[in-house]
């Protein structure tokens, strides 16, 4: 297990290698952040009560949002990137020489990465977010864990939608289709345009059963206190959906080794 | 006992082309019939133009592709059905890629590596401290790989390659794109790892300087096919690969006539002709001295290169 460890270290302190990338992206975010707040105040203005948030929710979910949106990945990331260029170029051959499983290589790698943008892209945001607007916090050790394991399932579910759009590429010669179309999934299923809680009626309740909720409504949810079915089963979805990915992620991993191993490509 | 023992192995690939709507698959053999067998501490040359099946052959000794026919066993077992235990007990190196962290100091990676390959502590501080000595690397540990030099980053790859103590280690094009010092250095330390640690090496190369430097036996394929197995004498001398004569006339003259040689080339007043190995140079100048104005002349033996032109030529 020590590899995986040693991995995700090197991979958290490859992230933190580049410095004014992460400054200008946690500063675009917050730019991000006020305008995403102009819009949705006008909204619970207009609406009070939106789909049970107050304004005080539909602005720290915006803070949240924003924070959340590197970390997990709701628009891809760079170690997943990475791995569908291997894919397509041949060069995950390379991969293929190492003692070490593809997929616990790959998930170690995307988990330091997405750890040092929790502390950067996801810390900034939210702290200038905090200092400008009246935000909710979870209150309580109970509240503070919970949602950490929220995230902590988040990043986990989006690592294996990501991993295997990145896999994708063994079957597809060309993955920029896919990879298009698992952003626009991402972007709306995932409640980054708006909260998925305002949806009504069937559109609603499907958008928050697909994997996407589980990457940012869901644990934006755990933060607020506002899951339907209380925390417990909010994580008990998360739990699924990473569950049924990561198996997923595990059957594509054998059935491309084998493909590259006995088709030879 | 033999390190690597292939016998009869062949490699198939489905080629699909099409044209129009038409859809033809053909087979390709990448590898046909190889049978050899590497004892341990053997440095092979393994070369052939592109396409030869250099690496389908790397590939199905790494476990990373199964053959289509026969049995290949490697450190003893099978690499295909064994590729995750017997990647703890091989280093490869691609002259062409890194497996290096390329953002991040030299020395995290091998930090990772002794992880991975689960070497002792000790053992692998020991051979991080000869290696950094023998390679020079002392000042590379601390720079990110991305800011190292072609030269400095290869060193960096086999110092990785070789830090888990592997019994094999295969080397495809590890000194490409390198200058004179670079390649003459890496050479001396690969020729040094050998010695002492009896390392077996398999080394695919186009730099034929590598195999002279370095190769106790070279193994030269063309089409999938075994062409030639032996000593880089016993290549030499297995192919009449004709010695040149260079000859610079007083005046411009049309092809000159000399019994036992034969004029390849004319650009001015010199000359060029080609003569068999076997026979002497002696009587060819006393007869061109005698017939014509002879003014300078040069005779050049019959390089590696065109010892294996010939080669891929007859096969």
């Amino acid at each position: 297990m020590g590899v995986y460890w040693a991995i995700a270290v090197r991979s958290f302190r490859r992230f933190s290698t580049y410095r004014i990338a992460t400054a200008s992206g946690a500063f675009t975010n917050s730019v991000f952040g006020f305008i995403m707040c102009g819009i949705y105040l006008t909204l619970w203005h207009e609406r009070p009560g939106l789909g049970g948030y107050d304004a005080a929710d539909a602005l720290t979910f915006v803070w949240l949002q924003q924070g959340l949106l590197m970390p997990v990945g709701i628009w891809g990331a760079t170690t997943t990137g990475e791995l569908g260029e291997r894919v397509r170029s041949g060069e995950i051959a390379v991969d293929l020489y190492r003692p070490t499983h593809l997929l616990l290589w790959w998930l170690s790698v995307d988990l330091g990465r997405a750890l040092f943008q929790l502390l950067v892209r996801g810390g900034i945001p939210l702290l200038v977010g905090a200092l400008v607007f009246d935000l909710k916090f979870p209150s309580g050790l109970l509240a503070w864990l919970a949602v950490a394991v929220g995230v902590f399932l988040a990043i986990l579910v989006s690592f294996g939608i990501r991993y295997l759009v990145a896999l994708s590429g063994f079957w597809i010669t060309d993955t920029r289709g896919m990879e298009q179309l698992a952003l626009v999934l991402s972007t709306f299923f995932s409640g980054m345009i708006l909260p998925l809680v305002v949806f009504p009626g069937w559109i609603g309740g499907f958008a928050r059963a697909t994997p996407w909720a589980a990457t940012m409504q869901v644990p934006i949810d755990i933060w607020l206190g506002r899951n339907p079915g209380g925390t417990g089963s909010a994580l008990l979805f998360q739990l699924g959906w990473v569950a049924v990915l990561l198996l997923g992620a595990q059957v594509v991993t054998s059935v491309a080794t084998r493909k590259v191993v006995i088709q030879g490509g | 006992m033999p390190v690597i023992e292939l016998a009869d192995v062949s490699r198939a690939f489905t080629v699909t082309s099409r044209t129009g709507f038409r859809r033809t698959r053909r087979e390709v053999r990448a590898v046909d019939g190889m049978t050899f067998s590497v004892e341990p501490g053997e440095v092979m040359g393994y070369i052939g133009p592109n396409g030869a099946g250099k690496s389908t052959t790397i590939k199905m000794l790494t476990g990373i592709l199964v053959p289509s026919g026969g049995s290949i066993r490697v450190a003893g077992v099978d690499p295909s059905r064994h590729r995750l235990k017997l990647a703890k007990r091989i280093g490869v190196v691609f002259g062409q890629r890194t497996t290096l962290w390329w953002d991040l100091p030299l020395k995290d990676s091998f930090a990772v590596l002794q992880k991975m390959y689960d070497v002792p502590l000790a053992r692998h501080r020991s051979n991080l401290a000869t290696f950094v000595e023998l390679l020079d690397l002392q000042d590379l540990l601390d720079v990110p790989v991305r800011q190292l030099s072609l030269g400095q980053r290869m060193r960096g790859d086999i110092a990785a390659a070789l830090l888990h103590d592997p019994e094999i280690v295969y080397l495809d094009e590890p000194t490409i794109g390198l200058d004179v010092i670079s390649k003459a250095r890496l050479r001396e330390f690969l020729a040094q790892v050998n010695a002492e640690r009896r390392t077996t090496i398999i080394l695919t190369t186009h730099d034929l300087d590598d195999i002279e430097a370095l190769c106790t036996r070279v193994m030269v394929i063309d089409h999938g096919h075994q062409i030639f197995d032996g000593t880089l004498d016993g290549l030499k001398s297995s192919q009449s690969a004709p010695r040149t004569l260079v000859v610079d006339l007083a005046a411009s003259l049309p092809p000159i006539e000399v019994t036992g040689a034969t004029v390849v080339k004319v650009d001015g007043p010199r000359q060029h002709l080609t003569f068999p190995t076997s026979a002497s140079a002696a009587p060819l100048l006393a007869q061109i001295a005698a017939n014509y104005p002879l003014v300078d002349l040069s005779v050049s033996e019959p390089t590696i290169e065109s010892v294996i032109t010939q080669l891929y030529n007859s096969a």
